[in-house]
């Protein structure tokens, strides 16, 4: 192998990354608030349809990807209404989101499967910094919105662990009856980060039909969705380690791809396994690692909360 | 003095109590006022609606004679009023600094932690109380983060403070400590609600006590001109019986033994370091400590929950360290758990099913894989006519029963299928005076029947009316062993604070229980 | 003015029983909205798929046909979550019973002894079984989240199903087509008369009879419903919690693993690359409207049974039949609301009420 398939296929792996990291960072936020939201691979459906199917109306991506943001955060908002106000079972209502996702995708996308683009996202080289070697051909030769997530990571990190706002959002989700008790809105933060995780998740969606593959096929997101959540725990719920560990399945997929490409003598069938088998793997050692030195999830996360009940 | 707060007709519904039945109060400005009533009779309730924890159904509130309408804790805040809770409201791995400031919207955007920390610091110095304020929560004594919990009410002006049962987690010394603060933010101007079901408490530092029972206020009187025989009367609704007939011991065989004993908490950290005691048949060990100094995790290890990381312990001479539970309770050991709906019962299952826990895989309740459903309904239906445990029937929940019969419940299950050793572990803790008489009375008689008894408690007058002697544990040691006798009292308080064999003082007639 | 739950002292019975009744007629009403919006006449729509599904004995069978399956999954899921585990998995344990079963019919394709069929019986629940185990062992030695394992295997196990189907079994004789070739008429299961009904009712209500007694007298039946209701409470009386899981898994897994055997040897007498609709999923909402009580989750996946055969017909109006899922989708959402409020009043605070 020459050391430009090591560059292409590194390249490949942040671009196959990147929707998965953007369902984790959204994912990362709801669980913060205590808010686990099963639902990301219907979000992540729904976003790439609506993404798919604004463009394809417009001719501009950019409109896509809001549409998708906003169809993303409105499906998060089921969830959030059926967990925080009434206080529904997470786990079952994640389900039922993803299922809606998946059969009003299905439903609605019918008429646009196979239908071609034209404006989706291109790669582009982004001044200077592509022109380092190695790293810039690696990084920065990518589309708009791989450049966004790049952003998006620092600010998020920042947000949780250094302002005031990040400091409630969490102290919800570790201990919901101080913050109730301190004056915090446990219910209003909850809501607006669910809102936010299913915006970021139907980002993550949109990045597979206006910039992945831009087409948009049924079931297209294929159980990146519930990558993501295995990779919130790998993560210890950290944005940094979410990009560590979304580049790592990229790696996986890309390699994957690749061998296929190479018409490598193992079938097609167990390539593909590849990517699902090494998300159990990694939620084994991720939560061996998680017993051991105690990084919790947060404290209240799947609980709902109730001002009045004891427990 | 002028009148501070005023509650009226206060009405609070809990789906199947009425915990607040039209409740009137008025409180002082600059007094220490004790709200004084068993566990049950509403006085948190009443306080939490004040705090704005809970809306209530009926009733108002006035704050320096204004009507404030009070409908969550944000509204509380606004209106100075704080509240220490029983269970510390506090984020474990935030900072002291960060508790303290938590919700508030200064600085409203970027943290900067030391200059955070240094006014947190300023502020506790203004008040007089010391604490870290760098230092992470979970690394605090509980005394430590009750001075964080008024720290943070302070800190947000309040002037009208709230403490649920401050003392329940202190040692006699630590509550004089906080007595000494009391009265000097009293003195200071602020208005302070001390709820207590402790007499001896109340009368040493309240300057007037409201008494409540069942929901509704019985009677507000001046500290000075009442004593405990009155109060007493008043909470209960009778005089208060608290003579139990206890034989003297005569000990037996020795059932348990532990020695140079080990083990973890769950945070990994040392819980028991090096603990030996051994208990014999027909005698009670009483264990002594502060909350979370090792007490669980003893019972756990004894009962196989916890693995033990080194020593061993031997049940009737037999070597059951880090055997199964299974094990354990093989081998006749009974176990009266710390949180009754926790782990003692499955609140949602019926009597029967919780009745059945342990003896469903023994003869004659088994039939091979399958349960003898008819001998097991026998069996309880036994168990209640002999316990007197009240519930409508075998199959009604035991989350609708009350918390003293699901007691006498798990009472009932494990003196029917132990046969020599009992853990008991807070056994009284939550239920009325009655209950409780109740359950001293049936350890009591397991005792004179030949059992070795294991009783961890944090009430010392349990302890010292049940006990034959006391061992007092401290940060997972033991600190020494001291005659189950009421003029020890002082010893086992300095002992669980950590000191050993410092020289007796006299004891102060207040602390001394006489009820 | 704001919304709040307050918690009734004992839940509604009544509300408990129309609960789900209601949450379904609410799904299809949303449904119908949706249909309006596609430019269908809802009305139509929700006719023709009442036809297909119940409207004659020929629509009733094959409603049937489609129950046995969803039976057997829904009973395994039930049965995890009356422990409280979560077995998402049913659809690739459903894949690996195919797999297993579809072994052995291929092994004997001229098989006519009487032992042929009690063999892919057996195949299939072990097949299941172990597919369901891998989850399980995670979840009892290792704690692993058990959701998303068992639901990452789905896709596992329909590729190395599939990979089978395309490589090593394919039928030399099938021009290409990735199937296998067809079972010998050992290998398959007797229907009634006149119906594609198999003998899978019988195991499906056979396994219902098991689970009912499992439940009730057994002293592992107990068990998991203590570990289910409090396992503290469970690991505090010295269960063992971890084989429990185990045992559960291993049943679930099994169940879900024989409803694949029903449908190769009953239904379809090959394998394909797709061998079901997502009744593993459906199961799901299944176990949940049916309270994880045997008996309604055969009355509960009959009519499921005919909301997927209903779908079929809807492509007669070109429309998919992804409705079907967003049907289930809106019944699960509503069935969650309406749960709640069964043991909560919903209450406005402004005023004093």
């Amino acid at each position: 192998m020459t050391w430009d398939v090591v560059l292409a296929t590194l390249a490949a792996a942040i671009k196959a990354g990147t929707p998965i990291l953007y369902a984790t960072l959204g994912e990362i936020l709801a669980e913060r608030t205590g808010i686990l939201n099963l639902g990301l691979e219907g979000m992540m459906l729904i976003g790439a349809l609506t993404g798919f199917l604004i463009c394809s109306m417009t001719n501009n991506p950019w409109l896509g990807v809001l549409a998708a943001i906003i169809s993303g955060g409105l499906l998060a908002l089921i969830h959030a209404f059926l967990t925080i106000t009434l206080r529904a079972q997470q786990v079952v209502s994640g389900l039922a989101l993803t299922m809606f996702g998946m059969g009003l995708s299905g439903f609605i996308g019918k008429v646009v499967i196979g239908v071609p683009i034209a404006g989706y996202f291109r790669p582009f080289d982004f001044p200077f910094l592509s022109q380092i070697p190695f790293l810039g051909e690696v990084f920065f030769q990518q589309d708009a919105l791989v450049y966004i997530s790049y952003l998006l990571i620092p600010i998020l990190s920042f947000w949780i662990y250094r302002t005031r706002p990040g400091l409630h959002m969490r102290a919800v989700g570790e201990n919901p009856a101080t913050a109730d008790a301190m004056g915090i809105s446990v219910a209003g933060i909850r809501y607006l980060y669910t809102f936010l995780g299913g915006c970021l998740a139907g980002l993550g969606g949109a990045y597979l039909s206006l910039a992945y593959t831009p087409v948009w096929l049924e079931n297209m997101v294929a159980g990146r969705g519930w990558i993501a959540i295995a990779l919130v725990i790998f993560a210890s719920w950290d944005p940094f380690k979410a990009l560590l560990g979304s580049y790592l399945f990229g790696l996986v997929d890309a390699v994957q791809f690749r061998a296929q490409a190479l018409g490598l003598a193992v079938p097609s069938f167990f390539l593909n396994m590849t990517p699902y088998v090494a998300t159990i793997l990694v939620l084994v050692f991720a939560t061996r690692e998680t017993a051991r030195r105690h990084l919790g999830a947060p404290a209240a996360l799947g609980i709902p909360f109730a001002r009045e009940e004891k427990t | 003095m002028n009148e501070k707060v005023r509650m009226e007709g206060i009405f609070k519904r809990f789906p199947g109590v009425i915990a607040n039945d039209g409740v009137d109060l008025d409180i002082r400005e600059g007094e220490i006022h004790a709200l004084l009533g068993e566990n049950g009779a509403g006085k948190t309730t009443l306080m939490c609606v004040l705090a704005g924890i809970y809306s209530p159904d009926a009733g108002t509130i006035r704050i320096d004679g204004e009507k404030a309408l009070i409908r969550s804790p944000r509204d509380a805040i606004h209106a100075g009023i704080g509240m220490v809770h029983q269970h510390f409201m506090l984020v474990a791995p935030y900072s002291v600094a960060e508790n303290v400031t938590l919700g508030l919207n200064k600085p409203r955007f970027l943290l900067n932690e030391r200059k955070l920390e240094a006014e947190v610091g300023k502020v506790a110095q203004s008040f007089g109380i010391q604490v870290d304020p760098h230092a992470k929560i979970w690394q605090l004594s509980v005394g430590e983060q009750q001075r964080v919990e008024i720290l943070k009410s302070l800190y947000r002006g309040a002037k009208i403070l709230i403490l649920d049962e401050p003392t329940a987690v202190l040692t006699p010394q630590e509550v004089r400590e906080l007595f000494a603060t009391l009265r000097q933010m009293a003195k200071a101007g602020h208005t302070l609600v001390i709820i207590s079901h402790k007499l001896e408490e109340v009368m040493s530092l309240s300057d007037r006590i409201s008494i409540m029972r069942k929901g509704k206020r019985i009677a507000t009187v001046n500290t000075k001109d009442t004593n405990p025989t009155e109060l007493a009367r008043l909470m209960v609704g009778r005089e208060m019986l608290f003579e139990l007939h206890k034989e003297k011991a005569t000990p037996g065989d020795e059932v348990l033994s532990f020695c140079n004993l080990h083990a973890l908490s769950d945070k990994g950290l040392p819980a028991l370091r090096d603990i030996s005691l051994s208990v014999r048949s027909k005698e009670i060990v009483g264990i002594a400590g502060v909350a979370g100094n090792g007490q669980r995790e003893l019972a756990e290890v004894i009962t196989g929950l916890r693995s033990a990381t080194s020593g061993k312990v031997l049940v009737n001479g037999k070597d059951v360290t880090n055997n199964s539970p299974r094990q354990v309770i093989d081998q006749g050991v009974a176990h009266i758990p710390e949180d009754r709906k926790g782990a003692g019962t499955a609140p949602n299952l019926c009597v029967l099913d919780n009745l059945m826990l342990k003896c469903y895989r023994v003869e004659p309740f088994k039939n091979g894989p399958l349960l003898n459903l008819g001998r097991i309904r026998e069996f309880a239906a036994k168990l209640v006519k002999q316990f007197q445990i009240s519930t409508p029937s075998l199959e009604t929940p035991v989350k609708l029963l009350s918390g003293g019969n699901v007691q006498k419940l798990i009472l009932a299950r494990e003196i029917a299928t132990f046969s020599e050793l009992m853990i008991a572990v807070h056994p009284t803790r939550g239920l009325d005076v009655g209950a409780t008489e109740d359950v001293h009375q049936m350890l009591l008689e397991q005792r004179s029947k030949g059992a070795a008894i294991l009783l961890i408690s944090e009430d010392l007058d349990e302890l010292l009316a049940l006990s034959d002697r006391i061992d007092v544990i401290y940060e997972g040691k033991f600190m020494g062993e001291v005659p189950a006798d009421a003029d020890q009292i002082e010893t086992i308080g300095l002992m669980m604070a950590g000191k050993k064999g410092e020289i007796q003082q006299p004891v102060p007639a207040g602390i001394r229980a006489q009820a | 003015m704001s919304i709040f739950l307050e918690k009734r002292a004992q839940s509604s019975r009544l509300l408990s029983a129309l609960a789900p009744l209601l949450a379904i007629i609410l799904a299809l009403l949303m449904g119908a909205i949706i249909i309006a919006l596609s430019g269908t006449n809802p009305w139509e729509a929700y006719r023709e798929m009442f036809v297909g599904a119940f409207g004659s004995g020929y629509a009733l069978s094959e409603t049937m046909v489609k129950t046995i399956p969803l039976i057997l999954c829904s009973l395994g899921v039930g049965i995890a979550f009356r422990a409280t585990l979560w077995n998402i998995g049913a659809e690739g344990q459903l894949y690996m019973g195919a797999f297993a079963a579809g072994g052995i019919a291929l092994a004997f394709p001229q098989g006519q002894g009487w032992w042929l069929i009690p063999l892919m019986v057996l195949a299939s629940l072990v097949g299941g079984a172990l597919w369901g185990l891998i989850p399980g062992l995670l979840k009892a030695k290792l704690n692993v989240n058990e959701i998303i394992t068992s639901l990452l295997l789905n896709y596992v196990a329909i590729l190395w199903f599939q990979y089978w189907i395309y490589g090593p079994w394919k039928d030399p004789l099938g021009y290409g087509f990735p199937y296998t070739a067809p079972f010998g008429e050992g290998a398959w299961l007797p229907t009634l008369a006149g119906t594609r009904i198999h003998l899978g009712l019988a195991f499906a209500v056979l396994a219902a009879l098991f689970l009912y007694f499992l439940l009730k007298s057994t002293r592992v039946g107990y068990e998991i419903r203590i570990i289910g209701e409090n396992p503290q409470a469970a690991r505090y009386a010295g269960m063992n919690i971890p084989g429990a899981i185990l045992l559960v898994f291993a049943i679930s897994g099994g169940l879900a693993g024989l409803a694949g055997m029903g449908e190769i040897s009953g239904v379809i007498h090959r394998l394909q690359p797709a061998i079901s609709p997502g009744f593993g999923y459906t199961a799901i909402i299944i176990a949940w409207l049916a309270r994880f009580n045997p008996w309604l989750t055969i009355a509960v996946s009959f009519l499921f049974g005919g909301l997927l055969v209903g779908g079929y017909s809807l492509r007669a109006f070109g429309l998919s039949d992804s409705l079907v899922l967003i049907l289930q989708g809106l019944i699960l959402f509503l069935l969650l609301g309406g749960d709640i409020l069964t043991r909560y009043r919903l209450r406005w605070k402004g005023g004093r009420a």
